[in-house]
């Protein structure tokens, strides 16, 4: 097991004020399960998992709420024992509407009975070991929600060479993955093993950044004694070096093709809390009802790092957390970059929640846009080697045509160039209303071609 | 807890900014532009204080009355009509009527900037216009040099003298060798300032103060400087290699005439200026090689502000055809 | 006699230049199917692109050439579809003009807000974010996307809610695929009783955020006995294929949600 400096570093990014001070060095503190959980049912990306209950049943810990719904979801279990008091369509974390279970805590967080590891892991079938990980509900917690198991079975003629583990938590604010490294060790590298047994990786890279000195350490030691190629990476701090693609590059100095997936590199990436999780599924065949996520922002009164069930309203959160400390002035779960602002406060947080942050007025800015001045840092800062100006301008003018051939599907909304821009230019949400522009006419596109292709 | 949402904003992510806005950027320039103003006014006096206070009034003025006309919100507050009135300011003679300096700064506002659309949208430097117009419309005037306080050997009896490039200008096509006239402008005179020229571009060592905060904060990167002195440097080179007796050595092309000014300051003007890296060393070449075309075989004895002109025109193309190669994609696509 | 050259040369090339453009313009034209103008002609010539076709030009052709369909044009309504039908001896069923209504009317004073929004001034991108504060998750967010789609300016936003002329309406169907909500439903022109909400939330949740919202209490699908208007999901549904006169649900109505919109040119809502 060797540790190393990253050779490779991603073009662009940015480097944000962290203000991880607050919160990297508390210990993770377990939340009592609150009254009420609102669990949604559209946590994962794919479709949303088929509820199995209905208002009124009783449910214990880790029992199934919802099934798998096609190839691309996962199952969602219920993080407490209690009863169903509704099965509708709610707002969530994301900020749509989807189906979400509320559950009325009976406070006795009875846990159904999960039956003991009948064999050693390292002796059962990779379809197996998948399909406890499936069932078990987990789903990539870095925050896009990828269900596990299609990333763990991949299309025959793609084998996964590098096991990539993605420990930077490269977003100002939160320290969940850290604490989480520096905690639980042990459990993520277990994890680690497991899933570089399902793939058959040759290599694995465990990447954490280099503001972390506690996790690596702590990584350093968990994996000490692990066999083959085993390296700790550590990567140079900014934003965004946690995205999959560059950390990717940082790693193995691959490119994944634009359109395609890591594994046509021959990688794969999994959160440390992934990790963690999947460890749980096989070993204690504990399905994934809990998380850590960082609650912080200087209109909470005490930031901490939470280990926090499923469906935990953020209401309940703050409240565990002590409390607002003056009026809010946004309320935003994940971090500054890439969160999404919420407009409630109860909603439930869900698997891939890594974080709640609570900013009070004065940090909160309202912009008007004004006309890009071509200054570039948007361009110095994309970590896609995008044009995000001249992408923009395009967008605004709904020239979609001209912003596909800027390669606006490149862009992975990380927010950097919107970070850097004096003139406060909406560039993310043109990004996001492009590609989905975009795709939606490359579609049309397609269909009119089959058209003509059929009536020919 | 109250819940008080009334006081909370949604809003799309990013939800964490550099702090970074126009108006801070206008300002870093200004401070930057102030060792050239001070050095402006040690060397010419009165002349800088008056020159720069009738075009940074009149752009600003002109810009709101404007705005006013298209009834658009007027906008001065991004500071950009400041930076653009002592930009031109830096780039006239001396002795220049007040009256003159106001047409110019109305065409680079009025003309350059505003018809084009505003700040964002135009498409040749402000400053540069204005300057060009008034070279081309008062000849005499734009070209009449006073002699500087401290000068190295003031004239006798004269308010008058030519630039280091204009006297070049005059030995050469008389058939004189450089040393004639190095005397007369030391090498140290380029450098302080102590030299007839335009305000701001006199003195080198203030240029480069400026520069230095520019690039400290961000405001510009090192490939247009870099690329446009480097390459007003090679040429310089070449030439002198090829004929030395009848042409100026490195040094004197690179420290003469406005070359710092444009470089650092002219040609680095964000809205006119390429984005992209490869774009910017392009870009900065170019300007150097048209100016030292200018220089050699043109009517003018300088071509700084002729050949950032030029280069502006180019920007959009050199932007479609110096793309980055985007991540992900195979190094080889077209980029067009 | 430097004027006579320059003038025969500057002449010269002239005639030269007229000689080759008539040349080209005999030899060198596109024959085009002159069905193709007269078809074009009977379209409206607005250029909104409902038909699928870019532009009238392009639909005439594909009409005369490649055999598109008569009746794609719905700016020019059935009226069109008869006549090109007619030209190209091909028969079209009669349809009666259909006019785009906003299902919703939660404007500033009916509908609370709970949160500021500080964005892209645009319902798609505000959307994504999951609103712009408005506390009906399924309110009309009145930030002028359809407005901004309408070619023929159809749509005014009045206090924060998008309403739509019938009269200015050339039933493109733009505003209908632009709302992120799905609130603006394309109608038959002669249809004037609208439930105007489209709110799935519980009649208590409903009126926590909005005073005009459709609360399910039944009694207008009660009042015309299931005929026309059911109750789907905690909101009343006109149904429009079937006849709904009885304008007495509008006062039945304790929110005023329904209320007599008139269709038909002339008639501004």
């Amino acid at each position: 097991m060797k540790t190393l400096r990253a050779l490779f570093n991603p073009r662009g990014g940015i480097h944000p004020a962290y203000h991880k001070e607050a919160t990297d060095s508390t210990r993770v503190e377990v939340m009592p399960v609150p009254k009420t959980l609102y669990v949604a049912l559209n946590q994962h990306l794919g479709a949303p998992s088929r509820p199995v209950v209905k208002k009124g049943d009783t449910v214990l810990r880790g029992q199934p709420l919802a099934e798998s719904a096609g190839y691309v979801s996962s199952w969602v279990h219920a993080p407490t024992s209690g009863i169903i008091k509704a099965v509708e369509s709610r707002l969530t974390a994301g900020g749509q509407l989807a189906t979400v279970v509320e559950i009325e805590a009976n406070g006795a967080d009875q846990a159904i009975e999960s039956p003991a590891p009948a064999t050693d892991w390292r002796v059962m079938q990779t379809r197996e070991l998948v399909d406890l990980i499936l069932q078990a509900g987990v789903i990539g917690m870095g925050g896009a929600g990828f269900p596990t198991q299609v990333k763990l079975l991949p299309p025959p003629g793609k084998t996964i060479e590098t096991l990539v583990i993605n420990g930077a938590e490269c977003e100002p604010y939160l320290t969940a993955d850290h604490r989480l490294m520096v905690e639980e060790s042990a459990r993520i590298s277990q994890g680690i093993q497991i899933v570089q047994r399902i793939l058959g990786a040759t290599k694995v890279r465990v990447a954490i950044e280099d503001n972390k000195p506690e996790a690596i350490a702590a990584m350093e030691s968990a994996l000490k004694m692990a066999e083959g190629d085993i390296q700790l990476v550590v990567v140079k701090t900014k934003y965004p070096q946690g995205a999959e693609k560059q950390l990717i590059y940082s790693c193995t100095r691959r490119e994944v093709p634009s359109g395609g997936l890591p594994m046509d590199v021959g990688a794969l990436v999994e959160n440390v809390g992934t990790a963690a999780a999947i460890s749980d599924a096989v070993f204690l065949r504990r399905p994934l009802t809990e998380r850590v996520l960082t609650v912080t922002g200087d209109a909470v009164a005490n930031p901490k790092n939470v280990l926090a069930r499923v469906g935990t309203s953020f209401r309940d959160l703050i409240g565990f957390c002590g409390g607002l400390r003056g009026p809010v002035g946004k309320v935003i779960c994940g971090g500054p970059m890439m969160g999404v602002a919420q407009s409630s406060l109860d909603v439930g947080m869900n698997k891939t929640t890594s974080g709640l942050l609570l900013l009070s007025r004065s940090q909160v800015h309202q912009y008007t846009s004004t006309p890009c001045i071509g200054c570039g840092r948007c361009v110095q800062a994309c970590p896609s080697s995008l044009l995000p100006c001249f992408l923009s301008e395009n967008l605004e003018a709904e020239n979609f045509e001209e912003a596909e051939r800027l390669n606006v599907l490149d862009c992975i909304e990380c927010g950097a160039c919107a970070f850097e821009c004096p003139a406060h230019r909406p560039l993310v949400q043109h990004m996001r209303q492009g590609k989905a522009k975009v795709i939606q006419l490359r579609r049309q596109r397609e269909t009119k071609a089959s058209r003509k292709e059929k009536a020919t | 807890m109250s819940d008080t949402t009334s006081e909370w904003i949604v809003s799309p992510s990013p939800h964490a900014h550099s702090g970074d806005t126009v108006p801070k950027i206008m300002g870093t320039v200004i401070v930057a532009l102030l060792p050239a103003l001070v050095a402006g006014v040690v060397f010419f006096g009165w002349n800088a204080v008056r020159l720069t206070a009738i075009c940074v009034v009149s752009c600003v003025a002109s810009e709101y009355v404007v705005r006013r006309i298209m009834r658009r919100d007027p906008g001065i507050n991004d500071l950009s009509a400041v930076v653009t009135g002592i930009l031109l300011a830096l780039n006239l003679p001396p002795t220049l009527p007040g009256w003159m300096a106001v047409v110019g700064s109305l065409c680079a506002i009025v003309i350059a900037k505003q018809l084009y659309g505003g700040i964002g949208y135009n498409l040749f430097n402000p400053a540069l216009v204005g300057r060009c117009v008034l070279l081309v419309s008062f000849p005499v005037a734009m070209t009449t040099w006073a002699v500087p306080n401290f000068a190295h050997i003031p004239p006798v009896d004269a308010t008058t003298m030519a630039t280091p490039l204009g006297a070049w200008k005059t030995a050469w096509s008389a058939g004189q060798a450089p040393s004639a006239f190095q005397d007369t402008f030391p090498l140290r005179a380029l450098l302080i300032g102590n030299r007839p020229g335009c305000l701001g571009e006199t003195s080198t060592i203030a240029l480069l103060l400026g520069g230095i905060v520019l690039l400290w904060r961000r405001c510009i990167t090192w490939h247009i400087p870099v690329a446009f002195i480097g390459s007003v440097a090679v040429f310089a080179a070449i030439l002198q290699q090829t004929d030395p007796a009848r042409n100026l050595p490195v040094s004197y092309h690179v420290f003469s005439g406005g070359i710092f000014l444009g470089a650092l300051f002219m040609a680095t003007d964000m809205v006119t200026t390429p984005v992209t890296s490869r774009g910017m060393l392009l870009f900065g070449a170019g300007c150097g090689v048209i100016t030292m075309i200018i220089r050699k075989w043109g009517g003018y004895p300088e071509g700084v502000s002729f050949s950032i002109l030029i280069m502006n025109a180019l920007t959009p193309l050199i932007n479609r055809f110096t793309r980055p190669h985007v991540f992900g994609h195979a190094v080889k696509e077209k980029t067009a | 006699m430097d004027l006579l050259i320059q003038t025969l040369i500057i002449g010269g090339t002239g005639l030269a230049c007229a000689a080759i453009l008539a040349v080209a313009a005999r030899f060198l034209a596109v024959h085009e199917d002159p069905r193709v103008e007269t078809v074009s002609a009977m379209l409206p010539g607005i250029n909104c692109g409902t038909c699928g076709f870019a532009g009238c030009a392009e639909y005439a052709k594909d009409v005369v050439l490649h055999g598109a369909a008569a009746d794609l044009c719905k700016p020019g309504g059935s009226e069109t579809a008869a006549r090109i039908a007619a030209f190209m001896g091909v028969e079209v069923s009669e349809s009666e003009r259909q006019v785009a209504i906003v299902l919703c009317k939660g404007d500033n004073t009916a509908a609370k807000r709970t949160v500021g929004y500080n964005g892209l001034l645009d319902c798609g991108a505000a959307q994504q974010v999951g609103g712009n504060g408005k506390a009906c998750r399924y309110g009309c967010l009145g930030l002028a996307s359809c407005a901004r789609a309408c070619p023929v300016g159809a749509i005014e936003i009045r206090d924060g809610l998008a309403t739509i002329h019938p009269g200015l309406c050339i039933s493109c169907g733009k505003c209908v695929v632009t709302c992120p909500r799905r609130l603006i439903r394309m109608v038959p022109e002669s249809r004037s009783l609208h439930v105007l909400c489209s709110s799935l939330d519980r009649g208590p949740e409903v009126r926590k955020v909005c005073s005009v919202g459709c609360i399910a209490c039944t009694l207008c699908a009660k009042a015309v006995n299931g005929q026309g208007i059911a109750m789907r999901n905690n909101l009343a549904v006109v149904d429009y294929t079937v006849p709904l006169t009885e304008e007495s649900i509008i006062a039945k109505c304790p929110q005023h949600t329904i209320e007599k919109r008139p269709g038909t040119k002339g008639e501004a809502a």
